[in-house]
């Protein structure tokens, strides 16, 4: 067992107290991850609820005036559509969460229930394969796989169901296909981690004292893997709303989401107290959503599901 | 040899095969019904479409050095040509340091503040918490452009260092995350058998919890890993001047695509896969040696 014990540069390892725990141990040990995250996360969070309060120009530099009118600006008469922007991200993760879970479900619940124990660890490997491959060729491979030169659009116009026009890249369908396809398994983990907490003898019991197959599922198994979606639709909405990437390989001119405009406003126009408005509006937004949804689903401790 | 281990889930109960050999089997009749599976192999196939892409089309002789749709030929040459393309390789090898150094950190930092976390009450622990679930729950793009406001006001130029330190910043959630879960399944017996025995708690920790814990560090240090390595929207933000694969990607992916692209993406998934089986192989050998 000693052969194991090899262990990168821990600096930060536990104070060598003498004779029983010492109260200052927790604090000793925590201290240098929190003190990392808050300089590192939470002050930059912070900072960039500051910047957005600046006002300026790219030229000239900005200077902190809390500029609270940015965030009326943007939104009311505004020059570029952010509201729209806004909404039409909302839409999308919302679209691609549903698709996550009405795949994923099954999926998870296949490889809870349905094989044996020895094949649930491979199976469950194979749905994070794609993982290995890196997320922007993942998704320009489907660009490529989706255009209209490619094979689905012409195998559709092949069989008649498409017209001569017809089109897959460039549309929300496609932006919404690509945020399904890149997060499924931030769904089908965390169902699959419920799932497995759940002791089958329970449906069986539901089984016998109910009279179907599927009601069985509907006052047992989908009430107790609650948890697990609820999980899974923290990681995937999030992740959806606030992502570039999609948008912009897969879709088009009509599918400007508010991550690239983020995006652009920094690294395009530099307009830093645009871009960290925005920012601190989605986060606000998404804050509200998913606290709603806390409260309607029940799940009481957000923090059981780290 | 032939036990295989009983499911963790069964919590004493038959193993699910034993079903249908108990009870009536009123309500199973098409209890396993090829629905499910089924969908579990068509979703699979779905998941596998580009990365069939991606390999069948690293081999076309495309003669235009882009990616095209159409397949003039088998040819290995952007392989024997993998770093001919400017940028590519730095980009690599830039991703790949960082994400190890981020790894590394990221791990050193997360464990004493996973056994913080997992085994003491102590005040401020909800808050830390707290953060720690923000990190994880908090949108790449949001992050990535307050980190960029930090920088900017604190007068730190972006570069290598300023994506290291992010990276190191969304990567200690996870480790924390996984280790978390490992501490709660490693009993503190054995720890305390040390300390009875005269260790130091310091001497009982080296040489009985980190031992323990060495798997877990692992696991953590490896999602860590393809965190940092496959991370696009945060670095975007930070990266300045230095460009890592992911931002090459992108780039390429936006003015036409060569080749070697796909190249890197084949051999980083053959060498994952490899990683994978091997991993498996070996949990599945020790598993059958402890059952």
């Amino acid at each position: 067992m000693t052969a194991l014990g090899v262990a990168p540069g821990l600096g930060a390892g536990p104070a060598p107290v003498r004779r029983g725990r010492r109260r200052s141990t927790p604090f000793l040990l925590a201290l240098v991850g929190t003190a990392y995250l808050c300089v590192f996360f939470v002050i930059p969070l912070v900072s960039g609820l500051i910047v957005s309060l600046m006002s300026g120009n790219p030229d000239d530099g900005y200077t902190f005036t809390w500029n609270f009118g940015i965030y009326s600006s943007l939104f009311v008469d505004p020059q570029v559509p952010y509201l729209t922007f806004l909404l039409r991200s909302l839409w999308y993760g919302f679209a691609a969460t549903l698709v996550t879970i009405i795949v994923g479900y099954p999926v998870a619940y296949f490889i809870a229930f349905r094989v044996s124990p020895r094949w649930k660890n491979p199976l469950l490997m194979l749905v994070f394969v794609s993982f290995l491959v890196s997320f922007i060729i993942r998704t320009d491979m489907w660009a490529f796989v989706l255009a209209s030169q490619g094979p689905v659009v012409t195998f559709l116009q092949g069989i008649g169901i498409a017209g001569k026009d017809f089109h897959i890249l460039g549309t929300g369908g496609a932006v919404i296909f690509g945020d399904a396809y890149n997060d499924l398994a931030f769904m089908v983990l965390p169902i699959y981690a419920a799932l497995e907490r759940i002791d089958p003898r329970l449906g069986e019991a539901a089984n016998d004292l109910y009279a179907g197959k599927f009601r069985a599922f509907w006052h047992t198994t989908l009430p107790l893997s609650r948890s697990g979606i609820f999980a899974g639709v923290l990681l995937v909405f999030i992740d959806c709303v606030g992502d570039p990437v999609n948008s912009a390989l897969l879709g088009g001119t009509n599918t400007y989401t508010i991550g690239q405009a983020i995006q652009d406003a920094y690294s395009g126009n530099q307009q830093y107290n645009v871009a960290a408005a925005l920012s601190t509006v989605l986060m606000v937004v998404l804050g509200i959503i998913l606290f709603i949804y806390a409260r309607v689903s029940g799940t009481d401790d957000l923090e059981d599901l780290v | 040899m032939t036990a295989v281990a009983p499911p963790r889930t069964a919590a004493g109960a038959p193993a699910v095969d034993g079903r249908a050999v108990r009870g009536p089997r009123r309500h199973g009749v098409n209890r396993r019904g090829p629905w499910l599976a089924i969908v579990y192999w068509v979703v699979i196939a779905i998941t596998l479409v580009p990365i069939v892409y991606m390999i069948v089309y690293s081999f076309n002789d495309a003669p235009t050095n882009r990616l095209s749709f159409a397949w003039n030929g088998f040819t290995t040459y952007w392989y024997a040509n993998l770093v001919n393309v400017s940028g590519l390789g730095q980009a690599f090898v830039t991703s790949v340091a960082i994400a190890f150094l981020a790894a590394l950190i990221s791990v050193a930092i997360g464990l004493p503040l996973a056994l913080a976390l997992e085994r003491y009450r102590f005040p401020g622990r909800g808050a830390v918490n707290a953060v720690v679930f923000a990190d994880i729950a908090a949108p790449s793009i949001v992050v990535g452009s307050a980190s960029l406001s930090f920088f900017l006001s604190i007068g730190l130029g972006t570069g290598f260092l300023t994506v290291l330190l992010t990276h190191v910043a969304f990567d200690v959630a996870y480790v924390v995350v996984v280790l978390r879960a490992r501490i709660a399944g490693t009993s503190r017996a054995l720890e305390e058998a040390a300390g009875d025995l005269g260790a130091t708690p310091f001497q009982a920790f080296r040489l009985v919890t980190l031992p323990l814990l060495a798997p877990g560090m692992l696991a953590a240090g490896l999602l860590a890993l393809a965190m940092s390595i496959d991370d696009y929207v945060v670095t975007s933000f930070v990266a300045g001047p230095s460009v890592t694969f992911p931002l090459f990607v992108y780039g390429a992916a936006k003015a036409g695509m060569p080749p070697q692209v796909l190249c890197f993406g084949t051999l980083v998934f053959a060498v994952g896969l490899l990683v994978a089986l091997l991993n498996g192989a070996l949990n599945r050998r020790l598993t059958r040696t402890r059952g």
